[in-house]
């Protein structure tokens, strides 16, 4: 369960959102510049928001009252970047295994293994590749599963299709809410497409691109 | 002149001087240049200029400046003379000028160098929950590094050919702070062409090999 309450000044407007999100998918539709990449930059951490607050399943992760505002490293929240962001100096393998470097195990012992994350999404084949050998829809895998691997209690997915060409989209638009069955975490996923959201999407906030004045606050229930 | 008679002082020393200070410069500039880039700060502007300005001052000026600071009676100097430390007309000296007036080629490349990092990776790297340390010596340092070791070349070429300011503040004392420039000048001056020459052929060839070499693996490191 994620809660947030999020105000943010930005150059040319002012965000205001609030969000309510069990484990379901939470598409945040609009045109670039509407915020949405900002969005998920707050709830990560990247960026800080002027006022609101972040509640992660019991945790707060961030509260301008309690002047609590915890790193991204210990918030564990997944991120898929728009382009995917794989360290390109790295194969498959060390990609996927870097966000496992001294991250203390589960209670009782038992971790994600990357290779069989792998292995489940087609591409442990590729594992001794560097990401400029692979192909878009590859590239996405191994993304999805470097973040996954190291068990987040949220995903966030910025644009994760927008890169891809017709089939390889379907294909993957398929896997995402598969994916999200297994993993049972609330994902929030970026687009502008609206075919995106009406597939995927348990709720859909649509965001718009305001030039002037304060943008309405945008409210969602489960 | 046969290479038995030649001076061999002045190519140890050059090459002393210059792998010392290009180390300098690295440990130095690599951090300063991190720092820089990500924290703005009152007078930042200011510092840049300060650090840039060796590069396009006249060498004698640069000289005459660390003359003020490390002479007999410069503001460190004088402290230094007191520990009974003398850096003056000491190879030690011609080190010191190297590094001031190598140090911006170095900042020039590593800003450059950390700006074409995509941010993104870095921010990657945190949301898997790296610390900050770990992420400059992973991900920022490693796709910085083509640029870094450009600039670390830059330095060692400069600091190598480093004349007017070396001459200012550690003189041209054959055998203890005569390096190849200083030694190609004066043999010149007195009209020991074999011995000018043959410095002249010796820099000029191993410059362009170290140069022709960096260039070509610098060329595969590209993602």
């Amino acid at each position: 369960m994620l809660e947030a309450s999020l105000h943010k000044k930005l150059w040319h407007f002012t965000l205001d959102v609030q969000l309510k999100v069990a484990d379901q998918i939470l598409i945040l539709l609009g045109p670039s510049g509407s915020g949405k990449t900002t969005i998920l930059h707050l709830l990560a951490g990247l960026f800080k928001p002027d006022e609101g607050f972040i509640k992660l399943n019991d945790r707060v992760l961030y509260s301008s009252g309690e002047k609590i505002n915890s790193p991204p490293q210990a918030r564990n929240v997944g991120y898929l970047f728009q382009n995917y962001a794989l360290f390109p100096h790295m194969t498959v393998r060390q990609n996927v295994f870097y966000g496992l470097k001294g991250k203390r195990r589960k209670k009782d012992g038992s971790t994600v293994d990357p290779v069989e994350l792998l292995n489940s999404f087609g591409v442990g084949h590729l594992i001794d590749r560097y990401p400029g050998q692979l192909s878009g829809g590859e590239k996405q895998r191994v993304a999805l599963a470097r973040a996954l691997v190291v068990e987040p209690e949220l995903l966030l997915l910025d644009e994760p299709f927008s890169a891809l060409d017709k089939n390889t989209r379907t294909g993957l638009m398929q896997e995402v809410k598969k994916l999200h069955e297994q993993w049972q975490i609330p994902f929030i996923l970026v687009t502008h497409a609206e075919e995106d959201a009406q597939y995927l999407g348990d709720i859909t906030i649509t965001l718009e691109t305001r030039l002037t004045g304060e943008s309405a606050p945008k409210v969602v229930s489960m | 002149m046969s290479l038995q008679e030649m001076d061999w002082h002045p190519v140890i020393l050059s090459l002393r001087v210059a792998i010392i200070a290009t180390i300098a410069v690295t440990c130095l500039g690599v951090p300063l240049t991190r720092l820089m880039a990500r924290k703005e700060f009152y007078g930042k502007d200011i510092l840049e200029a300060a650090i840039t300005l060796p590069m396009v001052l006249p060498p004698s000026v640069v000289g005459y400046g660390l003359l003020l600071l490390i002479g007999k009676n410069g503001l460190l100097g004088k402290a230094l003379a007191g520990m009974g430390l003398t850096l003056v007309f000491t190879w030690w000296a011609a080190v010191i000028a190297s590094t001031v007036v190598a140090f911006p080629l170095m900042y020039q490349s590593a800003k450059a160098a950390f700006k074409s990092v995509d941010v993104n990776y870095e921010k990657a790297a945190r949301t898997l929950g790296a610390s900050e340390v770990r992420i400059f010596f992973t991900v920022t340092l490693p796709l910085a590094w083509p640029g870094i070791l450009a600039g670390l070349v830059l330095t060692f070429a400069r600091a190598l050919g480093e004349f007017g300011a070396t001459l200012m503040v550690a003189g041209n004392i054959p055998g203890q702070t005569q390096t190849i420039p200083t030694a190609i000048y004066f043999a010149v001056e007195s009209g020991k062409n074999v011995m000018a020459r043959t410095l002249v052929a010796i820099i000029t060839v191993f410059s362009f090999i170290v140069i022709f070499w960096v260039n070509r693996w610098a060329k595969k490191q590209t993602y």
